[in-house]
């Protein structure tokens, strides 16, 4: 077990013709994921390195039965793909395009708000299951099967913890990069909750940053429903008040979002928060 | 994007809100000028990319148009130093003049995107001046909040209820439904991430206007508001974000910071921690730099220039984790930068990922001063230890 995707998912690529798509869906492709049509709208008919592509969502899921989509379609189209997705009946969207407008994200969860309909991100690295199924453009080599879930904010951080993990012989039963916008489809609390309920995963190593209080949220979620271990590091103590930090959604304002705040909560939570970043592996280490 | 107060208020009186009187100056003279063409007695407000000006110093009243003039010599060129500047400050180079008002009552009025919610909200309150953050945390009770849905803006009906709680009285409902209502128009129609109107003013005289304004537009929405991008005048970026906007021109992101040592990451997240961590050993980061995922050599040697360009620099510190980005890349650009500029300051690098064999050969045979470490404590480590020597 695992969540979200696993070796039967079949996925289809929006924006495959591009520079970007493409790299990374070959990627994603020897990794072993079913990758089993793209779309471009006119340049259906098309075949790239094998797989065929599509002018529309709905005719692709009608020939390949594809229940999840990666997005690397650009920022002023995106938004679009991801409705097109949703009315395609597509189960999981996993967005990786970053610079979508803030009020388009306000519609988008508006609208899948009640549905069924999962979607990871807008502007994060996506979702592996190690040895099954890569949707995503974090580098596959990096990881293993084992039973730790991890869920982040953050891409390159991620592929750290991730490596110190495997290093100490620490496998992953599902990693989640939620993105690192304002406002993202499924947030903490929505990845723990599946985490918890997954039978492989023993505990959860989570990566937080400043700006916003997801985390917050995320520690009263652990106090009240988890029983699984979770092992933290939150990104940016000492990241000034009102500067962005390169994400859009990384950014202490209006008095909120502060690092400290939320290493206090999910400390009060009962989470073991890591203080060295080079320490994410040993201190997931000395929790199981 | 940030806008000035003035072009703010420009856009207000566009939607149909009430604004005071006014123009902008650039000299004494126009300054002089514009309080002739209002009359009687006006105030003179300093045009920076910052909130607290009224305290320190940005905000001042003139009785005529001779007394605007020299009141206008004394602020222009000054550097203003505000709560939000830092301690460096802005210059002063344009005023905004307008007319006194012999304001009765002063509020606070502000939408935003809430993070939590997922959705704009109005937020009102019967104290105004205070920015948000005081607010919220000295009268809470104070924020009246509505939730705005997206495809209908705020609705009268919602307007009148802040209002009422704001203690606006009765005869005020109909304008106060108006001002509030059209706020919500300007923010949904130019994709704003913050339109504040504090304070929002009630005159003697029974008018409401907004005595400030501060607007932010959406980056990533600027592609669909092209006429707003004229807004963004290069000449109002200080020295200290002129590096910020170069470096994001390029497709990097930077922040300056007070420190010694200097950084150069790849991703975000791994960037504040690369902060986080030369901290915990007792360094001090002299910069955010985030090369991003997929960057150019090309970058990676701009972005070195940039940080030994900063001289308070006494050790760089080069943490990749290379997933997209190739280490080779890196050290090709690491080296390029090293033709057109001298490095002087020992760069530490933590290279781990793809091609990372080929990028530390790349380096140890360009025969420049590099230190490698292993994994990120021992490159923190060398880093705090270098700039101390």
């Amino acid at each position: 077990m695992s969540i979200l995707v696993d070796k039967e998912t079949r996925v289809i690529v929006q924006g495959i013709t591009g520079k970007n798509g493409l790299f990374h869906t070959m990627q994603c492709k020897s990794y072993g994921t079913k990758i089993v049509a793209g779309v471009t709208p006119g340049k259906g008919g098309l075949q790239v390195n094998g797989i065929p592509v599509f002018n529309s969502i709905a005719e692709a899921v009608n020939k390949t039965s594809a229940s999840t989509s990666m997005i690397f379609v650009p920022a002023p189209s995106a938004t679009d793909a991801i409705f097109e997705a949703i009315d395609a009946g597509i189960k999981l969207i996993v967005c990786i395009t970053e610079g979508i407008p803030t009020m388009d994200m306000v519609r988008v969860k508006k609208s899948i708000a009640g549905c069924k309909v999962r979607l990871i991100g807008p502007n994060c690295p996506g979702i592996i299951t190690p040895g099954e199924c890569k949707v995503g453009v974090m580098p596959g080599h990096i990881h293993t099967p084992g039973s730790i879930g991890v869920v982040s904010r953050s891409g390159t951080l991620t592929y750290e913890a991730v490596d110190q993990l495997t290093s100490l012989g620490i496998g992953q039963s599902t990693c989640v990069g939620i993105g690192g916008d304002p406002i993202l489809g499924m947030t903490f609390v929505d990845i723990l909750n599946l985490f918890e309920k997954d039978k492989k995963t023993k505990a959860v190593f989570m990566i937080g940053e400043i700006g916003g209080t997801a985390e917050e949220e995320a520690a009263d979620f652990i106090r009240r429903k988890m029983k699984k271990p979770v092992v933290a590091y939150i990104a940016g103590v000492t990241a000034p008040t009102g500067k962005r930090m390169g994400h859009a959604g990384a950014e202490i304002s209006g008095g909120k979002g502060g690092a400290k705040e939320k290493i206090k909560a999910l400390e009060m939570a009962g989470v073991t928060v890591v203080k060295n970043p080079a320490d994410m592996g040993k201190t997931m280490l000395s929790v199981i | 994007m940030n806008i000035h107060e003035y072009q703010a208020k420009e856009i207000l009186k566009r939607f149909g809100i009430d604004v005071p009187r006014g123009g902008v100056a650039t000299s004494p003279e126009e300054a002089e000028s514009v309080a002739r063409f209002l009359g009687g007695a006006c105030v003179l407000k300093a045009q920076i990319h910052a909130g607290g000006r009224g305290k320190a110093g940005g905000i001042k009243r003139a009785d005529d148009p001779i007394n605007a003039k020299e009141i206008a010599r004394q602020m222009f060129g000054m550097r203003l130093v505000t709560n939000q500047t830092g301690p460096k400050g802005w210059i002063v180079r344009k005023l905004l003049v307008e007319e006194a008002l012999d304001v009765k009552k002063e509020l606070y009025l502000g939408m935003v995107i809430d993070r939590s919610r997922e959705m704009p909200v109005v937020i009102m309150s019967s104290e105004g001046g205070m920015d948000i953050e005081e607010l919220t945390r000295k009268c809470p009770e104070k924020n009246c909040i509505e939730e705005v849905d997206l495809s209908i803006g705020l609705q009268p009906f919602q307007a009148r209820r802040l209002s009422l709680k704001c203690g606006l009285n009765q005869s005020l409902l109909g304008k106060a439904s108006n001002l509030l209502t059209a706020l919500s128009r300007v923010f949904l129609s130019l994709d704003c991430v913050i339109a504040e109107v504090n304070p929002l003013a009630l005159t003697s005289d029974g008018r409401l206007l907004a005595l400030d304004a501060k607007i932010v537009l959406d980056d990533n929405a600027l592609f669909r508001h092209r006429d707003l991008e004229d807004l963004n005048d290069v000449n109002d970026i200080e020295e200290e974000d002129i590096m910020e906007w170069e470096l994001k021109s390029k497709g990097l992101s930077y922040v300056g910071m007070p420190g010694t040592i200097g950084l150069m990451v790849n991703g975000a997240g791994l960037a504040m921690a690369t902060m986080d961590i030369i901290k915990l050993f007792g360094g001090e980061p002299a910069n955010f730099l985030d090369v991003g995922g997929g960057g150019s050599s090309e970058q990676v040697s701009h972005a070195m220039k940039i940080i030994l360009a900063d001289k308070r620099v006494k050790s760089v510190l080069v943490n990749i984790f290379g997933g997209i980005m190739r280490c080779d890349t890196i050290a090709q650009g690491i080296i390029d930068a090293a033709k057109s500029v001298k490095i002087d300051v020992p760069i530490i690098m933590r290279l781990k990922g793809t091609n990372v064999d080929i990028g530390i050969k790349l380096l140890k045979d360009s025969g420049l001063n590099i230190v490698c470490a292993n994994g990120m404590t021992e490159a923190a480590q060398k880093a705090v230890k270098l700039s101390n020597t």
